[in-house]
């Protein structure tokens, strides 16, 4: 089967991203005061062959993780299946 | 003294300057292609500054997933000495060489201009006996904010460090946002050091405001 599998990478809590409080100073809470805070991260989305949302899964964090597609010391991750076809 | 590789990944630009400078502060270098890099053939390689790979991902993080780089991690564990200026000491942090990383500037510009910087440590090949405590030359990049979780263990790391012309590091002196005004780090034996200034943009009379050439200074520290 072929999964959609995002992969989100984000600035750790403490360590600043000046890109997210850029956008929240001048754009965000400039548009509507309900804007509590932005954070700007990359993401990426890849088609993965697999049999299961959970070996795709563990797939793309090793990949990022031993080829370093994020820095653990500065960010964190977020993996997630967002699509699946192929499937009986 | 043996040779020193100047590695050229695609989007390296500085490679030619850094080999100039070399041969000027007495280095024997050659300039060698990523994929031709040998590390039988040579005692010491310097990791140049440019855009590696657009610096697609992250500054130096796809560099740092090359073979080139598996080797130089090798070279670095048998004490040979590695030097990486700019988008290289991006690349040695990607590739785990050098503890920390480096983010994005604070204030998300490439910046570009001369700084001042002070001599923290003398204990690393680059730095070994220089007599001058406060060094001039040019900085030029976007992702230079040197960033460790352990302020006490970049203390000990922290080679140079940003500040004014007498050596003292305030916060007006920082370009970039860095951890205390942190400009270079080395590993813990001295042997790999990583810079963000360009010391071979301080290399010749003629090309400096102040006909500064204190990149000579450090960059004879391979042919020492």
């Amino acid at each position: 089967m072929k999964f959609t599998v995002e992969l989100i990478i984000m600035n750790k809590e403490g360590v600043r991203d000046p890109e997210g409080e850029t956008l929240q100073k001048y754009v965000a809470e400039k548009f509507t005061s309900k804007f509590l805070s932005t954070r700007v991260g990359k993401y990426l989305r890849f088609e993965v062959e697999g049999s299961s949302g959970e070996e795709v899964v563990e797939l793309v964090k090793r990949l990022a993780n031993e080829r370093k597609l994020y820095n653990p010391l500065v960010h964190k991750i977020e993996v997630r299946v967002v699509g699946q076809d192929g499937g009986d | 003294m043996g040779r020193t590789a100047v590695i050229k990944f695609p989007g390296t630009t500085c490679e030619v300057d850094v080999y100039r400078a070399l041969l000027e502060a007495g280095v024997e270098a050659e300039v060698v292609k990523y994929r031709d890099f040998d590390p039988d053939k040579y005692d010491a390689v310097v990791l140049p500054g440019g855009f590696s790979y657009g610096d697609y991902l992250r500054a130096g993080a796809i560099a740092a997933n090359t073979e080139a780089v598996r080797l130089v991690k090798e070279m670095a564990n048998e004490g040979k000495r590695v030097l990486g200026i700019c988008n290289g000491f991006q690349i040695l942090v990607e590739a785990g060489l050098l503890e920390g990383a480096l983010l994005p500037n604070l204030n998300l510009r490439f910046v570009s201009k001369w700084v001042y910087l002070r001599v923290l440590r003398k204990d690393t090949f680059l730095t070994e006996g220089i007599e001058k405590d406060v060094l001039y030359m040019p900085i030029a990049h976007a992702e230079g904010r040197y960033y460790h979780p352990d302020e006490e263990r970049a203390k000990r790391l922290a080679v140079l460090a940003y500040s004014n012309d007498r050596g003292e590091t305030s916060q007006d002196h920082n370009p970039n946002g860095s951890l205390l005004n942190i400009a270079s780090v080395a590993n813990e034996e001295g042997n790999v050091v990583g810079m963000m200034p360009h010391p071979e943009r301080a290399s010749f009379k003629l090309l400096s405001p102040n006909s500064s050439t204190d990149g000579l200074l450090l960059l004879r520290g391979l042919a020492r």
